[in-house]
């Protein structure tokens, strides 16, 4: 018998309602450790919420209900000794538009160690340290270096969403969720993006929504299909694609509904 | 005709080519344009004419003074003797009005800056649902209440209450403690009701609701996404506010704070009832104060048109009308500031 299989994220029978709408309906998904996942499916079918999930974050709006189970590396994140704080260290988030603080790029990625450790501990040269390596790791630190004291929001598109999953790095989380990380970025900003997804994976799990069944089918190891809320299909991208077993899914593919 | 969806933008944007256009045929928004153009533009300039206006009326007032007044004492003595009498000649010191308005300002923003910042944070970020909405109401009809009004509560139920609480009997060690901490005058060892403290804070409660929802509108106005981007890296809501909203809203809660405070140097009514009105540098936090508002209510009518006492009052008017440019030519730089060291 081959190794197990690790896996990063279980759910089982993830019920979400905003207020009286039911969002998500009984997901249950296993998510592979250290593999790109690829989150698809029409527009309102869930998939940004289901991603939010992961981090809890969509309980900022306090009409929603969540029920079910979700485990990360094996600890369900709605039990009460969980701390989201913690949580939010080890689950990272990219949002579908770029949104670096309105600081300096140093402190953009500085700014997870500067909440999450004491003062003592964020000496001057740990954190330098730190902004390099991240920038290092998205390659922006031959752009940037001599910039980190520009403000970041006036970085183009492209470097701004690089530099939204560079702050995610000093806090060495084990799972990276990206919600259509691509979609106010141009051709040339998308293919940034997925080769760094490339160079990323395997030290990281990477959860991806994407409404552009290219990227899915390029840059993801697995794929999962959704539609109004319900998981419909999850296997590995190639399969998805090439033989989809659910027809709704294969009618999806080949674009009759999007 | 897209022109026809949008011909106030387009006469704002570009007369020229608006008016060539006109030529060539007639058209309702067209030849209405010239005229909305003029209306429009004079409803901008009407705000620089009044100013113009205001200034050149006080100044006028003002200005058969301006060479015979002793500037010195003007600034440096407390002594303020408008009408003279035998063995105590006329003087215009108005140094102790000046200290009155700053100290009263001073302390009024001491107070309501905190309050009025922490206010709006917890309306913006913190309060939900009926307790936000309340709170909103409630903040606005605070900002509605009369000056005069407020005097009153400065009068009535501040005033006794700050006395009540700062007066020790002389020579007792409580007393020694206020009159060494200066929070009773040295005098008496005892404090009077309406005083510096008390215009102060009456101040701030005016203050407070100018800040308050002004400083919300420039929290309201950080886009959703930054807090979720903090949120997502592991912020609490605290560590939010003071990482992520307070420089991101930044000129916005300045300029609040620069109104508050604008709000209190001109406050008139409350502060001749709360100050206790009274000509004299204070030694000690319960020592009633004069401001200059209130002294050019007070005296005004009491002047003959045109003598030198009249004519001084319209530059204690000059005086409060720079003091009030300059705090706001102040906010601007340093917001300009800001925004430059934003960039660099
Ligand atoms: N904050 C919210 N409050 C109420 N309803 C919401 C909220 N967010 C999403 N919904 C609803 O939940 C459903 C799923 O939305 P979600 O954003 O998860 O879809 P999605 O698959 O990400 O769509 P898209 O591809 O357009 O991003 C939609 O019908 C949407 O209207
Ligand atoms: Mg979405």
């Amino acid at each position: 018998m081959s190794a197990p299989v690790q896996h990063c994220i279980t759910t089982k029978d993830v019920c979400l309602w905003y207020a009286k709408f039911q969002a998500l309906i009984n997901v249950t998904v296993n998510i592979k450790q250290g593999k790109i996942t690829s989150l698809i499916g029409p527009s309102g079918c869930g998939k940004t919420t289901l991603l939010r999930c992961f981090n809890r974050i969509n309980e900022r709006y306090d009409y929603v209900t969540t029920r079910g189970e979700i485990k990360i590396l094996g600890k369900n994140i709605y039990d009460e000794d969980v701390s989201l704080i913690e949580l939010r260290k080890k689950v990272g988030m990219v949002f579908q538009r770029p949104n670096p603080l309105p600081i300096s790029v140093y402190e953009n990625i500085v700014f997870g160690l500067r909440i999450h450790h004491e003062r003592s501990a964020t000496k001057q040269s740990v954190l330098d340290e730190a902004v390099e390596k991240a920038l290092t790791e998205v390659r922006l630190w031959d752009d940037l270096k001599d910039r980190l004291d520009t403000k970041a929001t006036t970085l183009q598109l492209e470097q701004q969403q690089k530099l939204c999953i560079a702050r995610l790095l000093p806090l060495k989380p084990d799972i990276i969720l990206m919600d259509e990380p691509c979609s106010a970025l141009d051709v040339e900003g998308t293919r940034a993006i997925e080769e760094l997804m490339f160079e990323l994976k395997g030290r990281y799990s990477i959860v991806i929504v994407t409404h552009n069944m290219a990227q899915a089918r390029r840059a993801s190891d697995e794929c999962i299909f959704m539609l109004m809320g319900e998981l419909v299909e999850h296997t590995r991208t190639e399969d998805l694609f090439l033989t989809p077993k659910n027809p709704k899914t294969a009618e999806y593919i080949e674009g009759r509904y999007g | 005709m897209a022109r026809l969806a949008a011909p106030l933008d387009s006469l704002l944007v570009m007369p020229e080519q608006v008016t060539n256009k006109s030529k060539r045929k007639f058209n309702f928004f067209d030849s209405i344009e010239k005229p909305t153009e003029w209306f429009i533009r004079l409803c901008g300039w009407s705000s620089i004419i009044g100013i113009a206006a205001i200034f050149l009326f006080i100044f006028k007032e003002a200005a058969p003074m301006l060479p015979r007044l002793d500037w010195v004492t003007f600034f440096t003595s407390p002594r303020w003797i408008p009408n003279p009498a035998p063995g105590n000649p006329a003087s215009f010191g108005a140094l102790a009005l000046l200290v009155g308005t700053f100290t009263t300002t001073f302390i009024a923003l001491i107070i309501a800056v905190p309050v009025g910042l922490g206010a709006a944070v917890y309306i913006s970020e913190f309060a939900k649902g009926k307790v936000k909405e309340t709170l909103k109401v409630v903040i606005e009809l605070l900002a509605a209440i009369p000056s005069i009004v407020w005097g009153f509560i400065g009068l009535m139920v501040l005033g006794p209450l700050i006395k009540t609480v700062f007066t020790a009997a002389p020579g007792s060690w409580w007393g020694q403690v206020m009159v060494t901490l200066h929070l009773a005058s040295a005098e008496t060892g005892a404090a009077q009701g309406t005083n510096l403290l008390t215009g102060g804070v009456i101040l701030a409660l005016m203050a407070v609701p100018v800040i308050v929802s002004l400083s919300e509108d420039a929290l309201r106005a950080v886009p959703d996404s930054f807090r979720e981007a903090a949120l997502a890296l592991g912020a609490n809501p605290w560590e939010t506010v003071r990482r992520v909203l307070f420089p991101a809203a930044r000129n916005g809660l300045l300029a609040a704070c620069m109104l508050g405070m604008g709000r209190a140097v001109g406050e008139t009514m409350a502060v001749l009832l709360a100050t206790g009105h009274n000509n004299r540098i204070p030694a000690a936090l319960t020592d009633p104060v004069r401001t200059m508002t209130a002294t050019i209510a007070a005296e005004m009518g009491e002047t003959v048109f045109g003598d030198p006492h009249y004519r001084v009052l319209f530059i204690l008017g000059i005086v409060l009308f720079a003091i009030t440019c300059s705090i706001n030519v102040a906010s601007d730089l340093i917001i300009k500031g800001v925004k430059k060291a934003n960039k660099a």
